[in-house]
């Protein structure tokens, strides 16, 4: 019998290196297909009474904006692992997942003012939801510059998790009351909608595969970025004992 | 408790003698009230409309700007050490810390508000809130910034990086603030944000010390 933990293959490098070798291409490849599937969907499907051909929008907006706020979600879990269990791999999954982040935030945003142009009106307006996504933007980069302006590697990153975890409780407060304050973003139209206000399923299949695109393609990013990071770190203790032997 | 009212006093004395205490905020936030309406126009009407909005928000700057050596200076000279030996635990000593700095800074700045509001046009009536909303804002302020301070030990580069993480931080307090004092300008119902912004400042004294203290344990490692 195996002693080892069934999860252990996300905790001992070897063996996480060996699982994401295969497992970082796959996920690529799924990603690839259901974004080359959602997309001839999304050109296909007829425009909506309302919008019109800008409808199409909705389906690389609204993956982007919900996978981003995922994202931070795996960042404040990993960094509770790594904080709280001292696990390594965690504390770098953590590091590799905050640009990744914040690349996904930016592109909800920059997709949400090009389908808000045409829409509302207007590339940008100071309405809840925007709001606090762009404030979700701002957790990610406070991320990123803690852990960058910290020499010491280790102390940078217990730093950064301790933010992570605070910015996982304040991310709901926000979301709260940036809502308390005006809201002039439609509700959810997804999951938890009104009858009659979901919605249709000529709708719901694109959406549905570009989601799934964009979430296999956080997933297999983070493993190869994960990976780099380990490289990373192999290549500089191999230079450290290379520089010890020539002593 | 005798050790937390010790420490309570000698973060006082050092907020009050070096800098002249709360007087470099005070004139910071002048500073910042001076240039609004060079920026924005002096019209009345106009200044009056935003003003118990900017008095808030430049209130929390000058909290800000303040607190950004709070912890780097016990770090620096190693008192911070002998502080994590001492009896009490280091998230007393980071309440003490931010206790005091709301004492010095916080405190004043919270009755100066009114004077840069009616200055800015504001109406006299919103004065009671602006002062209630300048102190328990104020408060909240001064833990979450104490954190971003704490975090941010021993970088290089202190100032600025302990704004980009707290600031994001603020957006609640601020909206409610905000929320109460329009609400009441406007005649309609205030109370809900200043029971949400006293809420906010409650969490944050509780739990921002726990943060802080872990944060001060990794940098003494």
């Amino acid at each position: 019998m195996d002693p080892r933990h069934p999860l252990d293959f996300l905790t001992n490098p070897e063996r996480f290196m060996a699982f994401s070798r295969w497992a970082a291409p796959l996920l690529g490849g799924l990603s690839a297909i259901a974004g080359v599937l959602g997309l001839v969907l999304t050109f296909l499907v007829p425009e909506d009474y309302q919008q019109g051909d800008t409808v199409r929008m909705m389906f690389i907006h609204i993956p982007a904006a919900s996978i981003s706020l995922f994202i931070y979600v795996c960042l404040g879990i990993a960094s509770f692992l790594a904080l709280v269990f001292r696990q390594a791999l965690a504390d770098l999954a953590a590091q590799a997942c905050a640009p990744i982040g914040a690349v996904y935030t930016v592109l909800a945003l920059v997709t949400g003012a090009l389908w808000g142009k045409p829409m509302w009106g207007a590339w940008w307006v100071w309405d809840a939801r925007l709001t606090s996504v762009l404030v979700l933007l701002l957790f990610y980069l406070g991320y990123m510059a803690l852990r960058g302006a910290l020499d010491d590697e280790q102390k940078a990153a217990r730093a950064a998790a301790i933010l992570a975890l605070v910015g996982l409780i304040n991310l709901p407060i926000v979301k709260f009351s940036v809502e308390w304050w005006n809201t002039l973003h439609q509700g959810a139209s997804t999951f938890g909608a009104k009858r009659g206000d979901g919605l249709p399923a000529i709708y719901a299949w694109p959406a549905l595969l570009m989601g799934l695109a964009y979430l296999g393609a956080f997933g297999s990013l983070w493993l190869v970025r994960i990976r780099a990071l380990i490289w990373r770190r192999k290549a500089r203790s191999l230079a450290m004992k290379l520089a010890e032997g020539a002593r | 408790m005798k050790a937390f009212g010790v420490l309570l006093r000698r973060e006082l004395a050092l907020a009050w003698g070096r800098g002249g205490g709360p007087l470099l905020a005070l004139t910071f936030y002048a500073c910042v009230v001076v240039l609004l309406p060079m920026a924005s126009g002096r019209a009345p009407e106009r200044l009056a409309a935003i003003a118990p909005g900017i008095a808030w928000l430049a209130l929390a700057l000058a909290a800000l700007l303040s607190l950004e050596r709070l912890f780097e200076r016990d770090y620096e000279d190693g008192t911070l050490e002998l502080l994590a030996l001492g009896p009490a635990p280091l998230e007393a000593v980071a309440i003490a810390k931010c206790l005091a700095q709301w004492l010095a800074t916080g405190a004043p700045l919270a009755l100066a508000a009114p004077v840069a509001a009616l200055m800015l046009g504001a109406e006299l009536k919103v004065m009671p809130l602006l002062v209630l909303c300048s102190l328990v804002g104020g408060l909240a302020f001064a833990f979450l910034g104490g954190m971003g301070a704490a975090l941010a030990l021993g970088s290089k580069r202190g100032g600025l990086l302990v704004a980009v993480i707290v600031l994001p931080l603020f957006a609640p307090p601020v909206i409610f603030g905000a929320g109460a004092l329009d609400g009441y300008m406007s005649g309609l119902s205030w109370t809900g944000g200043l029971m949400l912004m006293l809420a906010y400042c409650a969490g944050a004294v509780a739990l921002t010390p726990l943060a802080m203290g872990a944060a001060c344990r990794n940098a003494l490692d």
